[in-house]
C-alpha cells in the first residue's frame, strides 16, 4: 500500500456527506411537487443516485467490489422502474387528460 | 488542498445545485435537463472513486436511456403547469424544514466524526494498468452470476410490461394480422379462370 499524505484526500464522510444532501433535497422536492408525477419519478431518481454514491465511496474506502456491482443492480432496477412508471403515466395521462396525483382517486383510497 | 478535493468539492456543489433545480424549477423539461446535469456531475464524483466502468454506465444508461426516455414523455404530454404548480408554495416551508431537519440528522451520523480520514483511511491508489471494468466483469460472472441472470429477467419483465400497458388497438388502423396471412392457401387468392382463346 502506497502511503499517502492523509489531511488532504478526500474523506469517506465527504461523499456520505454529499449523498445525505442530495437525498434531503429529493425528500423535499418529494413534498413541494406532490402533485406532478412526473417530477416525483424523477426525484425519487435523484434519491437512487444518492444511495447509489454512498454505495460507491464505501466500495472503494472498504476496497470491496461487491458495493459497485449492487450500484449496477440497482441502475438495472431503477431502469425497470422508470420504464413501467413512464408506461402507467401515459396510460394514466391517455384517460385521464391529466398527471395530476389528486385526480388519481378512482379506488378512493 | 489537492486539486483531488478541489474537482470533488466543485462537482458536489454542481451536483448539489442541479437537485435544487431539478425540485424548483416551474417547467418539468429543465426538471429533467436539470437532473441529467447532475447525473453527469455524478458520473465525475464516481471516476474521483475509481468506479470507472459505473461512471461509464451512469452516463449510458441514465443520461442516454432513462432521461432521454423521461424527456419523451414529457413533450408528449401536454401537461396543465398551473394545476400542477397550485400548493407549491404552501408546501415550501414543509420541504424546506423537513429537508433540514433530514440532512442535519444524517450528517451528524456520517460526518467526519464517525466516518473521518481516522476510522477510514483513503485508500491507496490503484495502479495504471489496473482495470475496473475487468475486476467488476470477473465477479459479475462467477460469484454474481444468479443475481446477473435475475436482473436480465427483471429487465425483460420491464420490456414487456411497458409495451403491455401502453399498446392499445386502434379500430381505424389497417394492418393485417400474421396469424391469418400464413395459413393462407393458394385457392383463397388465385382463382384459375379457362376461358376460350379470343380471335384477332
Amino acid at each position: 500500500m502506497l502511503k499517502r499524505d492523509d489531511v488532504d484526500m478526500i474523506a469517506l464522510s465527504d461523499y456520505l456527506i454529499l449523498g445525505a444532501i442530495l437525498f434531503a433535497i429529493s425528500i423535499a422536492g418529494i413534498f413541494i411537487n406532490r402533485k406532478n408525477v412526473i417530477v416525483l419519478l424523477m426525484c425519487v431518481e435523484l434519491m437512487l443516485l444518492a444511495v447509489n454514491i454512498n454505495f460507491v465511496a464505501f466500495s472503494h474506502f472498504l476496497g470491496d467490489t461487491a458495493g459497485q456491482v449492487f450500484v449496477f443492480f440497482i441502475l438495472t432496477v431503477a431502469a425497470a422502474e422508470a420504464a413501467i412508471g413512464l408506461a402507467i403515466l401515459v396510460v394514466l395521462f391517455r384517460s385521464k387528460r391529466s398527471i395530476n396525483v389528486e385526480d388519481m382517486d378512482v379506488l378512493r383510497g | 488542498m489537492t486539486l483531488e478535493k478541489l474537482i470533488f468539492y466543485a462537482l458536489s456543489a454542481v451536483i448539489i445545485a442541479a437537485a435544487m433545480m431539478v425540485v424548483t424549477r416551474r417547467n418539468p423539461v429543465h426538471s429533467a435537463l436539470f437532473l441529467i446535469l447532475a447525473f453527469v456531475a455524478c458520473s465525475g464524483i464516481w471516476l474521483l472513486a475509481e468506479a470507472e466502468f459505473l461512471a461509464i454506465v451512469l452516463v449510458l444508461v441514465y443520461v442516454g436511456a432513462v432521461m432521454v426516455l423521461f424527456l419523451f414523455v414529457l413533450m408528449m404530454l401536454d401537461i396543465d403547469l398551473a394545476v400542477l404548480r397550485a400548493g407549491f408554495i404552501k408546501m415550501l416551508p414543509l420541504g424546506v424544514i423537513m429537508a433540514i431537519a433530514m440532512a442535519a440528522e444524517l450528517i451528524l451520523i456520517v460526518g467526519p466524526d464517525n466516518f473521518g480520514l481516522e476510522q477510514y483511511a483513503a485508500p491507496a491508489r490503484h495502479a495504471a494498468d489496473y482495470s475496473n471494468t475487468e475486476e467488476l466483469g470477473s465477479v459479475l460472472y462467477t460469484v454474481y452470476m444468479y443475481p446477473f441472470e435475475i436482473a436480465a429477467v427483471i429487465l425483460l419483465v420491464a420490456i414487456i410490461a411497458a409495451i403491455g400497458l401502453t399498446m392499445r388497438k386502434r379500430p381505424d388502423t389497417k394492418y393485417l394480422d400474421p396469424a391469418t396471412q400464413v395459413v393462407v392457401k393458394r385457392d383463397d387468392r388465385v382463382r384459375m379462370v379457362s376461358m376460350d382463346a379470343e380471335k384477332g
